[in-house]
């Protein structure tokens, strides 16, 4: 390693983008002809789906039903926003739509923020304080990345979440953090341990040297140095709660905590033609990340990637 | 609950009440003399994410354990795998998988390289990528309605409105209920619900591959592709003997990504294949369907024993194969 205090990444794009405008020198093994149709054809059937539950969702109700999306091209229809204000209000196990959104949000939003401030105190002590055994603890860590969170949420739900000893307090929402927060751990730790420990140890020691203690010199070092890493693990963490179901309904309890995943599957089972809802209601999910995606696309490939080893 | 004031007010509650408890340990680590001090201040940092580990490590051990005892709590040996392994409703749950992993890597794989490759310095170059890659940002429930969609039986349904532009009389067809691939029934191939699910994930796959290994092709350097050119190669051969082998590590990172991500496919079944009917279940489904809905926790457990044996070794290829790279850059 050289210089790249970096996530382990291959080259990333936006690397990629400051080498290439040689566009002269033309090394070019692509075929020209087919080859770029080829890729517009995929890329126009990879978009047809979504296109079409897009526009699916602004007709209304009895259009949906009667006629397919594609027709709107040809017999412009009506364009309605019912839909949307039809499903935020639409009940689902007894609860409007709209406060699956927010219980979304209210889980997302710490379990993406605990994991990776526990993790970066983790990564800081194992990189910068000393004490017998860390090396091997580090490896340890980094070897749980193999464990599937699946194997976890029976002995999780039994003798932690659901255990007559486990606080009321933490129940519901806060018990869906702490889940977040165990499973992301290995892979949060690995990352910023790979990152915090390749800063340069002149400036630590100097600062350890002019008495800063170990708190200050984690915020006001360590952090800002780190942004870039933080940035990844945290748009990929942040998405994977949000996009995630399996982790709320183990542990979230009743509908009232559940995510809008939960809604929508919901919806899916009891009202699974009533698509008016089901359009509305799925790109509503969507929104976050695709705002997400459209704004920190750079820094979300590099979390994808530095994401693939989670366990 | 459920207002945005009473969300965020819990969001804010939670994540101060965390900062003040690592604050106010860190303070009264700091009280103490040396050479407590210094380990103790160890601990209020190492603490937290020592704990949530344990957190993983004893679940995952007790897993263990709990897949020797059957639905009642008695002791069952090793009847879980023996089950699993004889039943035939869990042996096309394995071969479900099986296909899984290799179809769903082998065509999102192939397709990223497709992309990557003509893709590359074409004009619009990042439109058609950004059309590829955007289905990764959508959740597995969401994409799995957008796929409803186009399976539908109904009118609106987009596939069977095109096999009905087919010349001669076509049958409406329900998919993703009780059809059958040609109409066979065999446990050893995947049924046609599997391979329609099986697309939607492609469709998220795909742009994750295309990105990463398109990525990749642009730090091939060109005097490589050049030098092969000279020497009498084509393009087909500098791509396939020089630019391939020369991105392999690549090639493995995108594969084993992939394969992890698909042993463990859960939401999709959950939202297209209702739970795992119809001959749709994967490891991960039957797992959770086990142990929850049906409340056998020793199987449940016993699957996720097997998908821990199935998914550990490709993690470990992956980490040692993205070191390397790292070790090469």
């Amino acid at each position: 390693m050289t210089t790249t205090a970096d996530i382990p990444l291959i080259a990333t794009p936006t690397a990629a983008k400051d080498e290439t405008p040689v566009m002269t020198k033309v090394a070019n093994y692509t075929n020209k002809g087919m080859g770029k149709y080829i890729v517009w054809a995929i890329a126009a059937l990879w978009t047809v789906p979504t296109l079409g539950l897009l526009i699916s969702s602004f007709r209304p109700e009895d259009d949906i039903k009667t006629t397919g999306w594609w027709t709107w091209f040809t017999e412009p229809g009506n364009v309605t926003i019912d839909n949307y204000t039809t499903v935020l209000q639409d009940k689902v196990a007894g609860r409007p739509f709209s406060e699956f959104f927010w219980n979304t949000l209210q889980i997302a939003i710490p379990g993406a923020i605990i994991p990776i401030s526990v993790a970066a105190l983790a990564a800081y002590a194992l990189s910068w304080m000393h004490f017998k055994g860390r090396d091997t603890l580090s490896v340890f860590i980094v070897a749980l990345m193999v464990v599937p969170l699946q194997m976890c949420l029976i002995p999780l739900l039994r003798y932690l979440f659901a255990a007559s000893w486990f606080p009321n307090a933490l129940s519901g929402t806060p018990s869906i953090w702490i889940a977040h927060s165990i499973f992301a751990m290995p892979l949060a730790i690995f990352l910023l341990k790979n990152f915090i420990g390749a800063l340069p140890s002149e400036v630590i020691e100097a600062a350890r040297v002019d008495g800063a203690s170990h708190m200050s010199i984690f915020v006001k070092i360590v952090l800002p140095l780190s942004v870039p890493a933080i940035a990844s693990l945290a748009i990929f963490q942040f998405l994977w709660v949000w996009n995630d179901l399996l982790v709320a309904k183990v542990f979230g309890g009743g509908a009232a905590n559940q995510p809008m995943t939960y809604a929508l599957v919901d919806m899916v089972g009891n009202k699974g033609n009533e698509w008016q809802l089901l359009t509305a209601g799925a790109f509503i999910t969507m929104i976050v990340p695709l705002i997400v995606f459209l704004s920190l696309q750079r820094y979300f490939v590099r979390g994808l990637l530095a994401g693939s080893v989670k366990g | 609950m459920g207002d945005i004031f009473s969300s965020l007010g819990l969001v804010v509650v939670g994540i101060a009440a965390f900062a003040a408890v690592i604050g106010g340990l860190y303070w009264l680590a700091s009280q103490l003399p040396e050479p407590w001090r210094e380990r103790a201040r160890t601990v209020v940092f190492l603490g937290p994410g020592l704990l949530l580990l344990l957190g993983l490590v004893l679940p995952a051990l007790i897993n263990f354990r709990l897949a020797f005892y059957d639905r009642n709590g008695d002791w069952y040996g090793f009847g879980n795998y023996r089950d699993i392994f004889t039943s035939s409703n869990n042996i096309e749950v394995l071969m479900n998988t099986l296909w899984w992993g290799i179809l769903v890597t082998g065509a999102s794989t192939v397709i990223g390289v497709v992309i990557a490759r003509f893709a590359d310095r074409m004009r619009g170059e990042p439109i058609a990528k950004a059309a590829i890659f955007l289905p990764t940002a959508i959740s597995m429930v969401g994409a799995g309605i957008i796929w409803n969609f186009v399976y539908s039986p109904r009118e609106y349904g987009l596939l069977n409105s095109m096999i009905g532009l087919l010349p001669g009389e076509q049958d409406i067809q329900f998919f993703l209920q009780d059809s059958k691939l040609l109409g066979i029934d065999n446990q050893w191939i995947p049924g046609l619900n599997s391979l329609l699910i099986m697309v939607v994930i492609i469709w998220i796959q795909a742009g994750f591959a295309t990105v990463v290994i398109s990525a990749a092709l642009k730090g091939v350097p060109d005097d490589l592709v050049e030098a092969a050119k000279i020497d009498g190669a084509t393009d087909r051969q500098a791509f396939f003997r020089v630019v391939l082998p020369y991105i392999k590590g690549t090639i493995i990172t995108v594969v084993t990504t992939i394969v992890i991500a698909v042993l463990k496919i859960f939401d999709i079944i959950q939202t297209m294949g209702k739970g795992g009917s119809f001959g749709t279940s994967t490891m991960a489904n039957e797992m959770y369907e086990q142990a929850f809905p049906q409340d056998n926790e020793g199987l449940g457990a016993a699957w996720a024993i097997l998908l821990f044996l199935a998914v550990a070794p490709i993690i470990y290829v992956n980490a040692r194969n993205q070191r390397a790279m790292r070790g090469a850059r």
